[in-house]
Order: C-alpha cells, then sequence, then structure tokens
C-alpha cells in the first residue's frame, strides 16, 4: 500500500517516459499544458488507479487519513488524484509546508492551467471571482492590504465585547431550547456568522440565503450547474446589489470602506469588493465554526481536559492554539501550482504540476511536535500551521483566534456540565466540504 | 540582538504583536511596526519566536551585535 504514494522515480513526472511505461503509475503527458479539464485525458482514466482519490479516507474522524502519515515517513511527498483527475503532489512534512508555502516558485494563479481546484464549485467561486487568495505577488501584496488592516491584532481587540455579547445573546437563547439540541447551527455556526455579517454590514435577516449558497459553493459533489447558479445568486445579485447599496450610502462596515477607500480611487472594482466579500462571507462560516465544534466534540469526550480548562480559563487560548493543530480542519490543503521546475526533497517537480500542502499533515509531524497524536493543553502549538505559512497566511486569524476564545470560555462557563446526547459514531462529518467538520452536535446540559 | 524588519514583506498576520507585543506593532494598514530594534536579554526569546513564526519572513534577527 505505501510504496503507492511514496515516491522516488523521477521518471514518473517525465512526460516522455510516461507515454512509455506501462505500470499503473503512468501519468498523463498533456497535464501541465492542457486546462483544467483532465478526466477525459486517456493516459489517466484507466491507469493511475494505484493513485488514491483526494481526499483520502479516515480511519478516526477526528484524525488525519492515517496515509499521510505513511507518505511523512517515506519520501515526504505522495500524489493523489483531484477532482478533475488531475494528479496533484502532496506536501506531508512540517519543514516542507513551510518552504512551499514561502516559496514564490510555487505559485497561487489559478489562472494557471496546472493549478489545482478544490472542486467543481470552488473552480467556479475562485475563477469567476477572483480575489488575492489566487494572485501572486505583486498583485497578491497589493490586494491583501487593502484588508490587512481590518485584521490588525488591536482592530480585532477592540471587537471583543461585541463578540461577547453575540455569544451571550445565542446562549441565552440556546438555553431555552428544548433538550436535546443542537449546538453546531446554534451557536458555532452562528456565531461567526453573526460576526462576519456585521464586520461586512451584511443584514443577518439573509443569513440562510447566503449560508445556502456558501453550502453549495464549499461542497466538493455540487455540480458544476449547481455552483454556477449559487454563485450567480450569491456574486451576481445578492452581493452585487449590496455593493451598489454600500456605494450609494456607505457605512462603517469593511464593505463600504473598499468602496471610499480603494474604488473610488480606482485601485479595483465594484466586482472586485463583490468578490472580496464572497471571500469573507464563506471564510467567515466555514473555518472557525467547523474548529469550534471539532474542538467542543474533542473536549466532550475529555472530561479531564474539559474540567482542567474550567478551574484554569488562562489555558484557553492554549486551548485553541492546541486545537487548531490537533483537529486542523483545512483538509483540502492549500494549492499552488509550480511556476518553474523544483526539487523538494530530491523530488522533482515540474513547471504546471498541481500541488497540494497538507497543513493537516504537517501539524501531525513528529519531528516537530512531539507525540504529536496527543492532545496537549500544556504544548506550545502556536508553529501550528493550520493557518498556512508565506504571503498567503490566513488574514482572518485574529478574529478566529479570539471567536474561538469567547465561545470555549463562555460555554465552560455557562453550560459546565454540557454533553454530546448521542453516540459519537451515530454523527455525521463532513469529508466532501472544503472544510472538514461535524454537520450536527445534539447535546444535553 | 539586534531586529531588522522587512515591512515589504510584512502579510499582516499579527503574529508578531501576538507573540512579542513589547517589541513589535502594526501600524493603521496592519502592516509591521518595529517597537525597539535593540531588545533587552529578557525579550530574546520573543523576539526570537515572533521571527520563527513571521509566515512572511519579514522579521530578522542578528544575534551576535
Amino acid at each position: 500500500m505505501f510504496s503507492q504514494f511514496a515516491l522516488g522515480d523521477m521518471s514518473m513526472t517525465d512526460p516522455l517516459t510516461s507515454i512509455q511505461s506501462s505500470g499503473a503509475d503512468a501519468r498523463c503527458p498533456f497535464q501541465a499544458a492542457s486546462s483544467a479539464a483532465q478526466s477525459s485525458c486517456p493516459f489517466n482514466a484507466e491507469g493511475s488507479g494505484s493513485i488514491p482519490d483526494f481526499p483520502p479516507d479516515r480511519v478516526d474522524p477526528l484524525a488525519p487519513p492515517p496515509v499521510y502519515f505513511q507518505m511523512q515517513q517515506g519520501s515526504g511527498l505522495g500524489q493523489a488524484k483531484l477532482w478533475d483527475g488531475k494528479i496533484a503532489w502532496l506536501i506531508t512534512r512540517y519543514d516542507d509546508v513551510r518552504s512551499v508555502l514561502s516559496d514564490p516558485r510555487f505559485s497561487s494563479d489559478i489562472t494557471n492551467p496546472g493549478y489545482p481546484t478544490v472542486s467543481a464549485a470552488m473552480k467556479i467561486a475562485r475563477g469567476n471571482n477572483r480575489t488575492f487568495i489566487t494572485m501572486d505577488a505583486p498583485k497578491h501584496a497589493e490586494h491583501r492590504r487593502m484588508l490587512t488592516g481590518e485584521f490588525s491584532i488591536r482592530k480585532i481587540e477592540n471587537l471583543r465585547p461585541r463578540i461577547q455579547a453575540i455569544v451571550d445573546k445565542l446562549l441565552d437563547d440556546f438555553v431555552k431550547m428544548p433538550q436535546p439540541s443542537d449546538l453546531v447551527s446554534a451557536f458555532t455556526l452562528a456565531t461567526p456568522a453573526l460576526v462576519i455579517s456585521e464586520l461586512l454590514g451584511v443584514p443577518y435577516e439573509d443569513h440562510d440565503f447566503f449560508q445556502e449558497q456558501a453550502m453549495i459553493l464549499t461542497s466538493s459533489t455540487a455540480t458544476l450547474e449547481e455552483a454556477v447558479a449559487a454563485n450567480h445568486a450569491l456574486c451576481g445579485e445578492y452581493l452585487r446589489e449590496l455593493v451598489a447599496k454600500r456605494s450609494d450610502n456607505p457605512g462603517d462596515d469593511i464593505l463600504s470602506r473598499l468602496i471610499v477607500n480603494h474604488v473610488r480611487k480606482g485601485d479595483i472594482t465594484e466586482t472586485d469588493v463583490v468578490s472580496l466579500a464572497r471571500l469573507l462571507l464563506i471564510a467567515g462560516h466555514e473555518t472557525t465554526a467547523n474548529t469550534t465544534a471539532m474542538g467542543l466534540l474533542f473536549l466532550l469526550q475529555r472530561p479531564d481536559i474539559w474540567d482542567e480548562l474550567r478551574q484554569e480559563p488562562s489555558l484557553i487560548p492554549n486551548a485553541v492554539e492546541e486545537i487548531l493543530r490537533f483537529l486542523d480542519v483545512t483538509h483540502s490543503g492549500k494549492r499552488r501550482v509550480a511556476s518553474e521546475d523544483v526539487v523538494v526533497n530530491g523530488q522533482l517537480i515540474r513547471a504546471g504540476d498541481p500541488v497540494v500542502v497538507l497543513s493537516i499533515s504537517a501539524n501531525r509531524d513528529r519531528t516537530k511536535f512531539e507525540d504529536p497524536d496527543v492532545f496537549d493543553l500544556h504544548r506550545d502549538s502556536r508553529t501550528q500551521v493550520s493557518f498556512g505559512y508565506g504571503p498567503h497566511q490566513c488574514i482572518g486569524q485574529p478574529l478566529a483566534r479570539l471567536e474561538m476564545q469567547i465561545m470555549f470560555a463562555s460555554l465552560l462557563e455557562r453550560l459546565p456540565d454540557l454533553r454530546l446526547a448521542v453516540p459519537v459514531e451515530s454523527l455525521d462529518f463532513k469529508p466532501d466540504s472544503l472544510m472538514y467538520g461535524v454537520k450536527a452536535l445534539p447535546v444535553r446540559w | 540582538m539586534k531586529i531588522t524588519i522587512y515591512p515589504e514583506k510584512c502579510c499582516g498576520s499579527g503574529q508578531c504583536v501576538v507573540n512579542a507585543p513589547k517589541l513589535f506593532d502594526q501600524n493603521d494598514d496592519g502592516i509591521i511596526i518595529l517597537l525597539k530594534a535593540d531588545p533587552s536579554p529578557d525579550q530574546y526569546e520573543s523576539a526570537r519566536l515572533a521571527a520563527g513564526i513571521c509566515p512572511a519572513l519579514a522579521i530578522e534577527i542578528h544575534e551576535d551585535l
């Protein structure tokens, strides 16, 4: 099994030799040059049967796919077949993850035909409404810097009272609900959704609508038609109207400031603001919500840690950092395409090759974290790479940390007897979504 | 020890401010500001942490200066 993933043979990446090789690992010789739809490639159709589909299967829903550990122990690199038939390199070791993510030869440019999109839906959302996350320097920095001030430590810290008020209100409502009730929809998802809605100036009454579109756009099983429709409903209509309204009547929110400070100066267009709104709205929904839900699921099975945190709330920031490391929900990985030939760990990655950088695997690398498969409240997890690394590292991380710290502190304080109302085995997880997570957490308190 | 920063590389992650708040700050655009180029010995560790954790490699530590 292992030998199928550990790749040391550089000839396998050589387009010329791979045509002649009759083995199951033969790669499509047109891969680097052809545009995204790879599934029609005759050399990929049956020949790549030994390369696993991405993402590989998990055994434990709270741990990364075991095959990543095997890759890490081998050459550090592996391969997997993406949704569109592209064969991508997988980067699994901590040091490699950091070096690839800070190496400008690994491009984030979604218009490069080799760029590995996450799904049909994300290809539509990110391709049709492009933002800085799928751009390279210098344009990336130019666009990103229009938003960095919104997520500075001081600015986010100033939101603390407002986030606490949102959390308090949601928990006030939650404890009045019948037992058991689902904590995901009522709390772990609702908190970041309310916060990002406020920051963007999106009316929360429209929450059901944009959550529905976000779910389609982050689903790896959504069809192209569904994705096009959802992206049009969200970006083409809803956000476009909202941006037009803010343009006529700016308020105290991120979208209004983008319009006043940048659209009016000609730096970007209103369509760019629509795209940024889509990015922040989906990021604000999916990441913090899933990490919090997974962290909570873990803590509910570990009353020893739950009690320790109740007695010592000053450990909560540490707990959040360890949850980020241990339960990294970014299972789709960080996506790059080699813009020139690069050797990683002795393996040649050719210009045009798709690369999936796996923080989820790096965060369990034992050369970096001692006993990485143990959740340790007292370890220093600050070097975890769930938020990525390099110039594209998550811009919203100060907000994510603060939201999670407030959510966990408030749950520990107000619902000390919180417990799962169903067996863990009956929970539904989200292997087919942009972010991993648990669909619902029915709890009693 | 001496600290050099490269604001042109900064991506505004704010990690330096979190991990070494006495040495670094952010301007209104979220970009790094150096508060102290010559840290005191009790600040060496936080300076190294900030440099090591900065995703944009925007902080350089000169140990022997």
